[in-house]
């Protein structure tokens, strides 16, 4: 498989702070990568890191291309859908407007038009909903809207950070079931950062555990998920 | 009665260009959260290149096409070289670059152009409107060219990709740029669009109040009142505010007695502050709905 991701040493700063130090990964085209670690590890930093909204430094190639030193927006051009923390939704406008932004960089019309329809066939309620206020959407709802305004884009890889938060247990498993089949039948390569490692395990192919910065293990998810000492000691469960 | 209607029409044509720079005020302020106190003076500057042309013997429309794109283009320009450096200094470094903006351009229409009066053709006349003494056909001109310009700017807004985006942007630039937005030059393009706005109410206004390089202060501050009564988040606010300012300045001028002209400019003053403490949202700012 061909690798769609390289990150190699990579170090990011927030004001002197230093939050990487030197962390390196990769991801293959069409895979379902997942990023686990504690709070304050340093996931968030990471994607943040990969669509330059915080200062770093090291090497982000996507598809063999340098993405530093580029513009939030413009590495959103290359296919790169980030889904941040929080959602991101415009809550003071409608469902069908923030899908449509999600598509704001296309071009073909009659594309977007089709695309706003296979969202709805995903998430059904967004359909029931489509003229309301995104800001009056529960929790999942709104974490649902992420993902379809994300995948409006057509994303070649879409990045997810802790798409469970703050939701209901089987919210959750729906999600994560609709992030499956997305990973499969549309051929997006994800990468997901989570603090529910046991989920994002059962989910995700490969996975990277961080800690402080660093990279401190790496591998198959089902490994992973299988050894007992990683799990207890880094994944806390 | 019939003095009445005649100052409730009177003040709906003042109101509708309190509207236009309310409306401007808003635009900016909601994407870069800084009222712009050279507002009245960028407008005042185009009402200037207007009548330049219109000196040279350009006709008046195309004078008037002419001073937007001036006033498109240089709105633009102040964004750039002046704002967007400030983009992350502390709110007072903003205000004096205002402040330095204001009488950057107010020294230098007086400069070139000198401080005397001046008159200002209207392409609308002055005779009574339909043959009614309630109105002039100049007045019906100012009413009838800001709804045309209300109803341009609600389709581009609501129904345009680039309206869209400018809206995002204004929300959540970080959303914005996450959806791949230049949320810079969004705000960029606000400033070029709220710079001719002003353009517009400038000339519309210039035949009433006279061409000088002082004419926009007071109209402004109305437009500041009807911004704030309205709501500074709402750009719908800001023009009902601008309408009901303008009738409700003509009507204490005329009905409560003393006030006269001198005090009328205190009374707008008066109900900004009333607003802000009874009703600091506006009549229109919206609380947004928010669920966690």
């Amino acid at each position: 498989m061909t690798t769609l991701l390289n990150v190699k040493d990579l170090r990011a700063y927030y004001g002197q702070v230093q939050a990487l130090h030197g962390l390196s990964f990769s991801l293959s085209e069409g895979s379902l990568t997942t990023l686990l670690g504690a709070n304050g590890a340093g996931k968030t930093t990471t994607l943040r890191a990969i669509c330059n909204m915080v200062r770093s430094t090291g090497g982000i190639e996507f598809d063999g291309k340098p993405l530093n030193n580029r513009s939030t927006e413009s590495i959103v051009r290359f296919g790169i859908a980030h889904v941040p923390q929080g959602r991101g939704t415009f809550t003071t406008m409608t469902v069908e407007e923030n899908l449509q932004l999600g598509a704001i960089t296309r071009k073909d019309s009659a594309g977007i038009v089709s695309d706003i329809e296979r969202m709805y066939a995903h998430f059904p309620v967004l359909k029931q909903r489509h003229t309301q206020q995104a800001g009056t959407l529960s929790g999942g709802e709104q974490q649902m809207l992420a993902v379809a305004r994300a995948l409006m884009l057509r994303p070649r890889l879409m990045l997810l950070d802790e798409p469970s938060f703050g939701l209901a247990p089987l919210v959750v498993r729906d999600l994560f079931g609709i992030l499956g089949k997305i990973n499969r039948e549309d051929k997006v390569s994800i990468l997901v950062v989570e603090q529910n490692a046991q989920l994002a395990l059962e989910l995700a192919d490969q996975a990277y555990v961080i800690e402080t910065g660093r990279i401190v293990m790496s591998g198959n998810a089902k490994d992973i998920a299988n050894n007992e000492e990683i799990r207890k000691s880094y994944l806390g469960y | 009665m019939e003095l009445f209607t005649n100052q409730v029409l009177a003040g709906i044509a003042t109101g509708a260009i309190y509207a236009c720079m309310a409306l401007a005020v808003v635009m900016i302020y909601q994407a870069i959260d800084h009222l712009n106190f050279a507002q009245g003076e960028m407008a005042m500057f185009s009402t200037f290149i207007s009548w330049q042309l219109m000196q040279w013997g350009v006709p008046y429309w195309v004078a008037f096409v002419l001073t937007l794109v001036f006033a498109f283009i240089g709105g633009i320009a102040i964004e750039r070289i002046l704002f967007k450096p400030l983009t992350k200094a502390p709110i007072l470094t903003n205000v004096a670059g205002f402040i330095a903006l204001f009488s950057i351009i107010n020294s230098s229409a007086g400069l070139i152009w000198d401080f005397t009066i001046k008159q200002y053709p209207t392409p609308f006349g002055s005779s009574p409107f339909l043959g009614s003494q309630l109105i002039s056909t100049h007045q019906a001109g100012m009413i009838g060219v800001t709804l045309l310009l209300l109803v341009g700017l609600f389709f581009f807004f609501q129904y345009t990709r680039i309206g869209l985006s400018m809206r995002a942007a204004a929300s959540l630039p970080e959303s914005a740029r996450l959806v791949g937005i230049n949320t810079s030059w969004m705000i960029a393009l606000g400033w070029g669009m709220a710079s001719a706005i002003g353009a517009i109410a400038g000339m519309l206004i210039a035949p009433v109040v006279f061409l000088e390089p002082n004419m926009m202060v007071g109209v402004l501050l109305y437009g500041f009142a009807a911004a704030v009564l309205g709501g500074l988040t709402s750009p719908l606010g800001a023009v009902v505010g601008g309408f009901l300012m303008g009738v409700f300045e003509n009507l204490v001028g005329t009905y409560i007695p003393g006030v006269g002209n001198e005090l009328k400019l205190p009374i707008a003053l008066a109900l900004i502050i009333s607003v802000l403490v009874v009703k600091p949202a506006g009549l229109f700012g919206r609380q947004i709905v928010k669920r966690v």
